[in-house]
């Protein structure tokens, strides 16, 4: 549905955009995600033809964009980074406006204007002026006028910004059923976003592309060799780490076993475990049974968000630790 | 054609929701108003004064009356026309809408032509505010009213042009009060550069004098519609809304 290829956008010398390359199948919902100033912006500028590129080719729904502009406009609904509100306009007046623009007449618009208030939760404010409205309310406003025209290929960019928690569960929920007929670009910061909606990732940093995989693809590698931190503290109040990690590394499934924390009467030890394999039972029972008080026992759930900082190359890796086994002691 | 009537229509609904057009309305009612009283008061003066002496009253009062009227149009325009046209791109650019107008399925063209009529229509609402003081030449007297429609079609076309100029200026900045600015100047360019041409005939200030739009109207205030005229204003018009295009296309590949 959406192809593109070496596409680039360079501003005076910096490119924003750099030779990225990725194609969308029809009806998938597409996660785009990157930091500040990754390129998310200009490249769905590029694809909903408000920008041209510097290099490279972008097709949507089989119409190039610089060739046949008027094709692709035709089949695309954008919301763009703001909403593009007159401030003077009232909502429903907007809708009508945007409608018409988007080539809506007569019933059928009418009939969109009331299906998309109610998608959008903006029908009570279809007799406000649109520069009165709160932030959140314009953002819902900004996403009915890109659907309204029910448009193949919806381009979103930051869709979720501002909502409140029950509006952005409402608005992902809006996406998902829009998919299948529909085929859906979302940027965005929000990770669990992307775990939540999507079920493609493409990643990009300083307008490189850094990984497009399928959420789930991504989210397995992520959890390739899953690392469980163990406390482990001696009975009569002493505690020697040697023996203990000689005996841990005799367990089966376990590929390495690291000494994080010395203390005198306990210590901890980060352990690396094969990948698919559920050592943690092996692992408290040899504890436990070696005479020793299992403290506390934990996985360093790597998740989306570890990965993204790995592959943009952030540092400050910060695992989102969740508890298994806390405080099992005999 | 029906997006270029959509376009005028979102423009012209959103000069009556701001209190632009009835401030434009207003100011301009009030000067062509003072204008008319105080040529009336002169006239008035005039034709006592010859009549004391017993000499024969200048015949047609009416007509010169409105022909001075006329000659502080454009003037007035001069200061109008940016008002009218600074916000037209200006203001799309900078709060965004801009990219709705240009992801949408409608040509550049249609945007630009909805825009820079709808600036046309705001201008003649405000030209007709200078009729209703022509109109009371009319319960008075019995003035030849076609000339008077020609005169009214050359300040027509002059400012048309001076407004398809200002429309391309909006597109270039987005910030309206520079945008403003900048229309002001350039109109005003326009206006004053045939001046040269009174005192000098040598060939730059005849090529000055022709450029200029002020040259052109004086065949219209006569009352004569001569084509010359009509088609240099006409050219103005073109140049300004394709120049308006240019920009716009520019814009994205600059931006
Ligand atoms: N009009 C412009 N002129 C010059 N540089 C620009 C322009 N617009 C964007 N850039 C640059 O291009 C790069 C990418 O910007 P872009 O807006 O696409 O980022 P983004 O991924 O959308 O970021 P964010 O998450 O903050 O929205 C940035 O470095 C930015 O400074
Ligand atoms: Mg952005």
């Amino acid at each position: 549905m959406i192809t593109v290829k070496e596409l680039t956008k360079r501003y005076a010398r910096n490119a924003a955009v750099d030779h990225i390359s990725f194609e969308i199948q029809k009806g998938q919902i597409v996660g785009f995600l990157g930091p500040n100033g990754a390129g998310k912006t200009t490249t769905m500028r590029m694809l909903t033809c408000f920008l041209p590129p510097t290099a490279g080719t972008a097709t949507v729904a089989g119409f190039d964009v610089l060739e046949e502009p008027m094709e692709v406009k035709k089949r695309i609904g954008y919301l763009p980074e703001t909403p593009p509100l007159y401030p003077e306009m009232m909502t429903g007046e907007y809708l009508s406006f945007v409608g018409g623009l988007k080539g809506l007449r007569g019933a059928e618009l009418k009939q969109r204007i009331d299906y998309v208030s109610e998608r959008c939760a903006i029908a009570d404010v279809r007799n406000k002026q649109l520069g009165k409205l709160s932030k959140g309310y314009r953002q819902r406003v900004g996403l009915a006028q890109a659907i309204i025209h029910d448009p193949e290929v919806l381009i979103l960019d930051e869709p979720t910004a501002g909502l409140d928690p029950k509006q952005i569960n409402e608005t992902r929920d809006l996406i998902k059923s829009l998919a299948g007929d529909h085929t859906i670009i979302l940027s965005t910061h929000i990770l669990p976003e992307v775990e939540q909606t999507c079920q493609q990732v493409i990643i990009i940093n300083k307008g490189k592309l850094v990984a497009t995989d399928t959420v789930d693809n991504l989210q397995s590698r992520a959890r390739g060799a899953e690392p469980v931190l163990v406390e482990v503290a001696g009975r009569n109040g002493s505690l020697d780490p040697n023996v203990v990690q000689a005996r841990i590394a005799k367990v089966s499934g376990v590929n390495r076993i690291v000494l994080k924390q010395k203390q005198p009467t306990h210590s901890t030890f980060e352990v690396e475990t094969q990948k698919d394999q559920f050592v943690r039972g092996d692992l408290a029972r040899a504890i436990v049974e070696a005479g020793w008080d299992l403290n506390e026992m934990r996985s360093s759930a790597v998740s989306l968000e570890e990965v993204f900082l790995q592959l943009t190359g952030s540092q400050e890796v910060a695992p989102k630790e969740e508890a298994v086994v806390t405080g099992a002691s005999k | 054609m029906r997006n270029v009537w959509l376009i005028w229509r979102k423009e012209m609904r959103s000069y009556f929701v701001s209190p632009v057009a009835y401030v434009l309305i207003v100011i301009c009612a009030l000067f062509f108003g003072f204008f008319f009283w105080s040529l009336l008061q002169a006239y008035l003066q005039f034709s006592m004064e010859a009549q004391m002496r017993g000499e024969m009253f200048p015949m047609n009062m009416p007509e010169e009356i409105a022909r001075r009227l006329f000659g502080n149009v454009p003037v007035t325009g001069l200061f109008i026309i940016p008002l009218i046209t600074m916000r037209l791109f200006a203001e799309e650019k900078r709060t965004g809408t801009i990219e709705l107008l240009t992801t949408s399925p409608i040509r550049d063209g249609e945007v630009i032509l909805g825009k820079w009529l709808a600036a046309t229509t705001m201008y003649s609402c405000l030209l007709l505010m200078s009729a209703l003081n022509i109109g009371f030449l009319f319960l008075y007297s019995r003035p030849d009213w076609k000339p008077l429609l020609v005169t009214y079609l050359g300040l027509f076309l002059q400012a048309a042009g001076l407004l398809a100029i200002g429309t391309f200026i909006s597109t270039l900045t987005k910030n309206q009060i520079i945008a403003g600015a900048l229309t002001f100047c350039a109109n005003l360019l326009i206006f004053v550069c045939g001046w040269v041409g009174e005192y000098n005939s040598e060939t730059w200030a005849r090529v000055l004098a022709y450029l200029s739009v002020s040259t052109h109207m004086e065949s219209f205030t006569r009352g004569t519609l001569d084509s010359k005229d009509a088609i240099y204003y006409l050219t103005l018009i073109l140049v300004g809304l394709f120049l308006t295009a240019r920009s716009l296309e520019s814009l994205r590949w600059r931006s």
